[in-house]
């Protein structure tokens, strides 16, 4: 796969349009998966997915081939997709007196503000109540837990997509699995 | 209930991520068999993994490879041409005017691939490829589009070669400039000098009347 990868790599630095169709081909349902889910809408992760493979494309005289190009390009969307979902925040600096001793407070009640009564979350169907889960989740949270548990990435693999320690990507799996366990503890 | 070390719940963890060692996951089991608060909190996380984990795995949508490829800038050249107008604003607002001037710019470029040349009585035609033979000399400048021209003899005035190349002999004379030019940039500019001739002409006859 990956000799295969920097092959057409190669094609696409000499000028090869078509060679980068086929990487397209190759990782966009793994991209538009990590978008969807770290998302929550299906349009925007479309956007966004797209916009990560034009950027791809125009920096990948930057991609060094003794990388995996799947690690680059995961970073490239998870990066497009934190931007869009911090774009999209209200504005919190009324809640910041809430603010806990670890942040998850914050991070909770801005989440918190597109919360659905739970009459309603019960009556969910099943795919529907996984996604809006991790929707609620801490974006910082979110992200790690997406690449865990639906892509099924290494630890190490997620701390160099994501660009942090590892100790920090372990971190963030427990709390992301605590809050999930927060969350869903009606069920 | 609340009595339980910390440690505890990060067994827990260590254990999910597939990473504790035989010391602590001694413990951890030890301390399960003997606290049901603890029992229950690793039963939910093992829940909670396995409930994420059962999100189906969707695909990208029709036509998702489609809308990248329509998404990407469309050849190199017209990426350096952006870069290049956004460095050179003055040029920039320049070849604005012109287009608004010229709307057939661009196009007359790229639709125009015919081989044609200025006509001189004394030149000869080889395929695609003037020639100006040893002995004669041209009046008037030359030139040469979507064809090459080889100069032998001499020509008084300038030689332009738009799409082709220019083959000078040692016997050779060209009395005014000589330039080729091959690239949507080179041709832009010379429309852009022949357009501010024109221009200039053109406003100076206005002023006549
Ligand atoms: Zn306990």
């Amino acid at each position: 796969m990956d000799a295969l990868v920097n092959k057409r790599i190669k094609e696409v630095l000499k000028g090869d349009q078509n060679a980068f169709a086929e990487i397209v081909e190759l990782f966009q349902d793994k991209l538009y998966r990590v978008c969807y889910r770290m998302l929550g809408n299906k349009h925007e992760a479309e956007d966004i997915a797209q916009e990560a493979f034009v950027r791809a494309f125009v920096n990948i005289h930057t991609f060094d081939t003794n990388r995996k190009f799947s690690t680059w390009l995961y970073r490239i969307g998870t990066n497009l997709c934190i931007d869009r979902i911090r774009k999209k925040k209200p504005d919190f600096s009324l809640d910041a007196d809430v603010t806990g001793t670890d942040g998850l407070t914050m991070y909770s009640q801005v989440a918190s503000t597109d919360d659905l009564p739970e009459e309603e979350v019960l009556k969910m169907e099943m795919q529907d109540r996984v996604q809006y889960e991790i929707s609620r989740l801490p974006d910082k949270y979110r992200a790690v837990i997406v690449l865990k548990y639906l892509e099924d990435l290494p630890l190490q693999e997620i701390s160099d997509i994501l660009d942090m320690p590892l100790g920090t990507v372990k971190t963030r799996v427990h709390r992301g699995r605590e809050a999930l366990r927060k969350q869903l503890s009606n069920m | 209930m609340n009595m339980c070390p910390d440690y505890i719940v990060h067994y827990m963890h260590e254990y999910l991520d597939g990473e504790i060692s035989p010391e602590h996951e001694l413990e951890l089991k030890a301390h399960l068999s003997s606290c049901a608060s603890c029992q229950k909190h690793m039963h939910e996380l093992s829940r909670v993994v396995a409930f994420v984990q059962s999100a189906s795995h969707i695909t990208a949508p029709i036509g998702f490879a489609e809308g990248v490829t329509a998404r990407l800038p469309k050849e190199k050249s017209k990426v350096n041409m952006k870069r290049w107008f956004h460095s050179h604003p003055i040029v920039t607002a320049a070849a604005l005017f012109m287009i608004l001037m010229s709307a057939s710019l661009f196009s007359s470029f790229n639709d125009d691939q015919q081989f044609s040349f200025t006509k001189q009585s004394n030149i000869v035609v080889e395929g695609e490829k003037v020639i100006v033979p040893l002995g004669e000399t041209v009046f008037g400048d030359m030139v040469v589009k979507n064809g090459d021209i080889q100069i032998d003899g001499e020509v008084v005035g300038d030689v332009t070669v738009i799409n082709g190349t220019q083959y000078m002999a040692s016997t050779a004379n060209v009395t005014g400039e000589i330039e080729e030019i091959n690239q949507v940039f080179d041709w832009l500019w010379y429309k852009m000098k022949a357009g501010a001739k024109d221009v200039t002409s053109f406003l100076n006859g206005k002023e006549g009347k």
